[in-house]
């Protein structure tokens, strides 16, 4: 059996939230809006259990587009994407800093 | 303007319906998401980058001011305050929220307005020149021949799911200010050589995104009474025999392209004439009845001139600049047509805050018969305003950081919402439309450069018109950074061309750097009276390239 093709560890699982469209990570006991909030994979079955838990809310209708998200550690062991798309997804439009999550979590 | 009737009414009513209880299912997950998405589009409701987006049709950009009052409403009760008026005349919110769009709709409803068949592979909205019935140039104005092909391409059994989208404009002047060549299908009001008679030439295969072209004429004059038997000929052609296997090759341009014009055009005629026309035409009473929205409003005698408006503007140098700019000459003595430039210097393009869309309501019932028009080039346009009123509504305006004096110059640049917003997006455009503005923010410097189009878009699909604009800017990314393209030359009127690209593409930070090189050579080679795209017309590509060629090499 071929190999998973996933990102570069360690990653986190980024989704939209069905009825919101909410930009949402996975956490350990669900999902949060807060991106310093998302549970880190560190190792293959941390990102494999990640993405089960994905598609299981995808099925059970309570997100869309679950996808694992590579990201770097800053200096307080909370992940930064390394994509600038990505990037944005975690903060909100660069051209207006008083709304997304940079201005809900004073990012 | 148009009012629904009956019908109407309840085809949108039944369609609120209709997509709430869809919605319901899907959220109770008896809908995959699968099903779900081809019917959300429908809908004009798109997943972004942030957040769900509505998309809103604003057939062919004619609004009242009871409309966008329900759209400011809207915005600061459904969404964060503010809305984004797009290059196809349409209002996005950014901000949607699934659970909440039924009840949007139904609002939007109260208003008549929908956002049916402004995504999905579909005929989308119908746009027109935004000078429509005012334009001193008009032949004849193009508002009721767009009604009609909106009301007959609304909910179409035949062609509700075409290969691919479908894009139709519709011109009434000398002049093409609805960029009629990029569409899939142009529609242009023209008088026959012989007799006078106003009739049609049809243009198909135009198009921008990843394979731009130009339209072709497809018929040289259509009497007017075929209309809609030879727009059903050309779509049922293009439905049946365009391409399905391929996204990228599904568009009415490939056929055109991969059949030949003449072999298309026989397509086209040889099913033309299997139509049964009498049924396929439309009623005329119908006909009669749509145009009778579209007569003049009740205007004054005024004279040419107006003394008010000039002695105000002898006092006020920002007043003059404003009237130097946006003002476009009417059919009517006494007044003109005026346009809100959605273009603050630094601002976002085509964005416009609840507050300002009531300023704007407020304005347009005042001063212009309840009417306005959203622009192609993402403005809002009064259209019947008196000369004698101008000097009160630019004060009004500026009250409300809308007076930019800019319209038609370098700073009135086009650009999608990239990837601030946009999931298709690969770079970010707005940012860049920002750095230009302020760049060139000074009005004398403005003035100085003259006409001009900065068109920016943030990924192939060209949104932003990127290929059109005199000088066109296509963010992508190359090696894991964002990274645009410069296009100079491109032209979106009479002389339609698609830009030839300068270089390399180069960092955000190097755009507004290479635009002013680009600009500079225009500035110290132009001759007298000559525009951007004139002295780039005589000289060609070379001088502009080598001018550009510095800065990328430094970049590199």
């Amino acid at each position: 059996m071929a190999a998973v093709k996933r990102p570069p560890l360690p990653v986190i699982l980024v989704a939209s939230d069905l009825l919101e469209g909410d930009v949402v990570f996975a956490t350990s006991n669900g999902w949060t809006r807060n991106p310093r909030e998302a549970l880190v994979a560190r190792d293959d079955g941390a990102a494999q259990a990640l993405e089960v838990l994905g598609a299981t809310a995808f099925l059970r209708a309570k997100v869309v587009g679950p996808y694992l998200v590579d990201v770097e550690l800053d200096a307080e062991g909370l992940p930064v994407p390394r994509h600038y798309r990505e990037i944005l997804r975690t903060l909100g439009p660069s051209v207006r800093p008083d709304v997304g999550k940079q201005a809900d979590f004073q990012i | 303007m148009y009012r629904y009737d009956q019908f109407d009414e309840r085809l949108v009513r039944e369609r609120v319906a209709q997509f709430a209880s869809q919605v319901e299912r899907r959220i109770a997950g008896a809908l995959t998401e699968e099903e779900f998405l081809p019917l959300r589009l429908k809908n004009g409701l798109y997943l972004q980058l942030h957040s769900y987006m509505l998309r809103i049709a604003v057939p062919y950009g004619s609004l009242r001011a009871r409309q966008l009052r329900q759209l400011a409403r809207i915005a600061d009760e459904y969404d964060r305050g503010y809305g984004h008026f797009t290059t196809r005349t349409n209002l996005q919110f950014h901000w949607a929220k699934l659970k909440d769009v039924p009840t949007v709709l139904g609002l939007l409803a109260d208003v008549e307005m929908h956002c049916i068949q402004t995504s999905g592979n579909c005929v989308r909205n119908v746009t027109a020149d935004h000078f429509a019935g005012v334009a001193y140039d008009e032949i004849e104005d193009p508002r009721p021949v767009a009604e009609l092909i909106r009301q007959w391409s609304s909910l179409h059994p035949e062609f509700e799911w075409l290969g691919r989208k479908f894009k139709i404009a519709v011109a009434g002047a000398a002049h093409d200010r609805a960029v009629i060549k990029s569409h899939d299908l142009g529609v242009r009001i023209v008088r026959d050589g012989k007799t006078g008679e106003a009739g049609y030439e049809i243009l198909v295969g135009g198009g921008l995104g990843r394979t731009p072209m130009a339209g072709q004429t497809l018929r040289e004059f259509l009497p007017r009474e075929d209309l809609l038997a030879y727009i059903e000929a050309a779509l049922r052609v293009y439905n049946l025999d365009g391409r399905r296997d391929n996204k990228f090759k599904a568009r009415i341009k490939i056929l055109v392209h991969e059949t030949g014009i003449e072999a298309f055009r026989a397509e086209v005629e040889k099913e033309f004439a299997r139509i049964d026309k009498t049924k396929a035409n439309g009623d005329p009473a119908e006909l009669a009845r749509i145009a009778a929205y579209f007569t003049s409003p009740p205007y004054e005698s005024l004279p040419e001139v107006s003394r008010k408006l000039e002695e105000a503007q002898a006092k006020d140098v920002e007043l003059s600049r404003f009237v130097e700019h946006n003002l476009f000459r009417h059919k009517r003595k006494g007044y003109t047509a005026l346009t809100i430039s959605l273009k603050p210097i630094g601002g976002t393009p085509g964005d416009i805050s609840s507050d300002q869309m009531r300023a704007v309501a407020d304005l347009a019932e005042q001063y212009s018969f309840d009417e306005l028009r959203v622009s192609h080039a993402q403005n809002l346009i009064l259209p019947y305003v008196r000369l004698d009123d101008v000097p009160e509504i630019f004060a009004r305006l500026k009250a409300h950081d809308l007076a930019t004096p800019n319209v038609g110059l370098i700073t009135d640049i086009i650009s999608c919402p990239g990837l601030d917003y946009c999931a298709l997006a690969t770079a970010r455009s707005i940012p860049v439309a920002q750095a230009l503005s302020n760049r060139f923010a000074d009005p004398a410097k403005q003035a100085e450069i003259g006409e001009i189009s900065i068109k920016i878009s943030g990924c192939i699909n060209a949104c932003g018109h990127h290929h059109i604009g005199n000088i066109g800017i296509l963010g992508l990314e190359k090696k894991g950074a964002e990274s645009y393209q410069i296009t100079i030359g491109g032209d979106p009127g009479d002389d339609y061309a698609l830009g030839e690209l300068l270089g390399p593409g180069l960092p955000a930070e190097k755009v507004p750097e290479a635009v002013e090189r680009v600009v500079a050579v225009y500035l110290a080679e132009r001759q007298s009276g000559e525009t951007f795209i004139e002295t780039y017309r005589r000289l060609g590509l070379a001088p502009f390239k080598s001018a550009f060629k510095e800065i990328a090499d430094v970049a590199a």
